[in-house]
């Protein structure tokens, strides 16, 4: 591993310190998620949620937080290749130095901030406008995409700035124009990194608690239409762990949890593996 | 002499009143400390304000006051994090054996469902409440009402409106998945506010202006009305301690129960109730 034997001594104790909290968190969730497998068995995997019951389905939260992470992926990736290739030559320059600042200024800006504006603008709107009652997949959707637009658009930003500062001479050499550019060199040439970006989004769409909670709905269902609502996993742990503590609906967290780390692990698995071919 | 015996009189009273009033912040003089209370939304403000009269008088104290809802108020005073954790209904049986908790019953909370303002239903009944969050009433019109599709919300598993509403108000009928959970009684105010075609329950102390509240079976969800057990939607409010409270802590639960306290439960929107001897 380590052959410096000149490490010191607090570099050390901070990478152990981390990599065990991390550990003890993977092996807690692990067991626990395995634990509530075992307990709550096939009733886990039914589609009604009611603890009275004694039923337990987060059939439908796996498949809202799996149609919810991807639809806001599809929108929010677009619009981050779409500004990418704005910022690096297809728009004028103040243009683009501003883009790039607004969506610099957007990654500070904290989630229930969203969350809670959009349900005096968005959610009024999608209700008088299309129908339902605005707390729906269509809303957390819409806000989810724009909160991990910009992630993935300086993921790409840094990746186009590597390409670009080694291929602009030879381009403009060759006649092409800065979109040109950008559209043919560039943008084929960082493909690589275009996909890491769009499985970074993913992480943090799947991951977010916030605004599922406040703007989908929270309605224990299958969403059919874009304008119904649907309750997440992560909105399910929140909203179960707010108010009921001990009682047997707890188990089926774990396993809510564990689904969701086995994403993120996988997606994280993935992006490595992307990175790593040749470039 | 009649008036000097007149003065007396006022005297007399008004030494006593003062010395009522004061008294119950008397017991906390000299004393020094912490309480960290956390729990059910629904006693912040209840705790709020005694936490601001206690601390004001006494510097040495200092009370913090968090949310967080019933199951975190169980929890963290069940593990020693807080000294008082609040519940919104009564501690379940494995909550009291595996800490060792003791209630105390402080007041009276109401729960009403609500619509909006536009909306011209005046009047509901049980039947119509249950069938609307069983999804059997779906449009509006099937009450009288404006035509349009009702959007239901509904409180979070385990919150203490939910259980009130759930077990009284539509005595434990069934209630459909697509109702919208929303996990406040300020984000269920929001959302019924916005929403022409929305109905949803609140803790009675919540109504304002934003939402209103129809009659149930014939009876005004009201303050009045619920001390009087006229109207029927009720809950209790605890403080929760692990083991008797002593010290501080039970200066702070005698204080809630004393007349001041009172009357900062009936300002805060609800009904006091007496200590249980």
């Amino acid at each position: 591993m380590n052959d410096n034997k000149n490490t010191p001594l607090l570099l050390k104790v901070s990478a152990v310190y981390v990599s065990s909290l991390m550990s003890a968190i993977f092996v807690f969730i692990a067991v626990c998620a395995l634990d509530g497998l075992l307990r709550g068995g096939p009733s886990l995997f039914g589609s009604v949620w009611n603890p009275e019951a004694k039923k337990f389905g987060i059939l439908p939260m796996i498949w809202a937080s799996g149609l919810l992470s991807l639809s806001s992926l599809v929108m929010g990736w677009t619009l981050a290749v779409g500004c990418s290739c704005f910022i690096h030559g297809f728009g004028p320059r103040p243009a683009a130095r501003l883009l790039s600042l607004i969506l610099r200024i957007m990654t500070s800006i904290p989630t229930v901030v969203y969350g809670f504006a959009s349900v005096f603008l968005i959610v009024p709107l999608i209700r008088n406008g299309l129908g339902g009652s605005g707390f729906s997949w269509l809303t957390a959707s819409l806000v989810l995409s724009l909160l991990i637009l910009p992630t993935m658009v300086l993921a790409m930003d840094s990746a186009f700035r590597t390409i670009e500062s080694e291929t602009s001479m030879t381009s403009a050499a060759l006649g092409l124009t800065a979109e040109q550019n950008v559209a043919m060199v560039v943008l084929p040439a960082s493909g690589k990194w275009v996909c890491s970006s769009a499985l970074l989004g993913f992480g943090r769409a799947a991951g977010d608690t916030l605004i599922p909670t406040m703007l989908a709905g929270n309605a224990v269902q299958y969403a059919n239409s874009p304008l119904d609502a649907m309750r997440t996993l992560t909105a399910h742990i929140g909203l179960v762990l707010s108010s009921d503590v001990g009682g047997t609906a707890y188990f089926s967290l774990y396993v809510a949890g564990g689904i969701l780390l086995f994403v993120s692990i996988a997606a994280n698995l993935l992006l490595r593996l992307l990175r790593r071919g040749p470039r | 002499m009649s008036k000097l015996f007149v003065a007396t009189l006022l005297i007399t009273v008004l030494v006593t009143a003062s010395a009522a009033m004061g008294e119950p912040l008397d017991a906390f003089k000299d004393q020094k400390g912490v309480i960290d209370i956390s729990g059910g939304t629904a006693h912040i403000p209840v705790m709020k304000e005694a936490a601001k009269r206690i601390m004001s008088t006494n510097p040495d104290i200092r009370i913090t006051v968090a949310g967080g809802g019933s199951g975190v108020g169980v929890k963290q005073v069940g593990e020693g994090l807080v000294t008082i954790g609040n519940t919104g209904r009564p501690l379940k049986e494995d909550e009291i054996s595996k800490y060792g908790l003791v209630s105390f019953a402080f007041a009276i909370d109401g729960v009403a469902v609500v619509v909006n303002p536009n909306n011209k239903i005046a009047a509901l009944t049980t039947q119509q409440v249950m069938d609307i969050y069983s999804g059997v009433i779906k449009d509006w019109k099937e009450l009288g009402g404006e035509p349009g599709a009702i959007n239901v919300f509904g409180r979070e598993d385990g919150s203490g409106t939910r259980e009130v509403f759930a077990e009284i108000a539509i005595r434990k009928g069934e209630l459909s998945p697509s109702i919208n959970v929303v996990s406040s009684n300020g984000a269920m105010k929001i959302a019924v506010a916005q929403d022409k075609r929305a109905i949803g329950y609140v803790g009675i102390g919540h109504i304002d202006d934003s939402v209103k509240a129809p009659t149930f079976d014939g009876v005004i969800p009201s303050q009045e009305n619920a001390a009087e057990g006229i109207y029927k939607v009720t809950r209790h409010l605890f403080m929760n301690t692990k083991g008797e409270p002593e010290g501080l802590t039970k200066l702070f639960i005698d204080y809630i129960f004393s007349p001041e306290g009172a009357e900062i439960i009936k300002e805060s929107g609800y009904i006091p109730l007496p200590a249980e001897e």
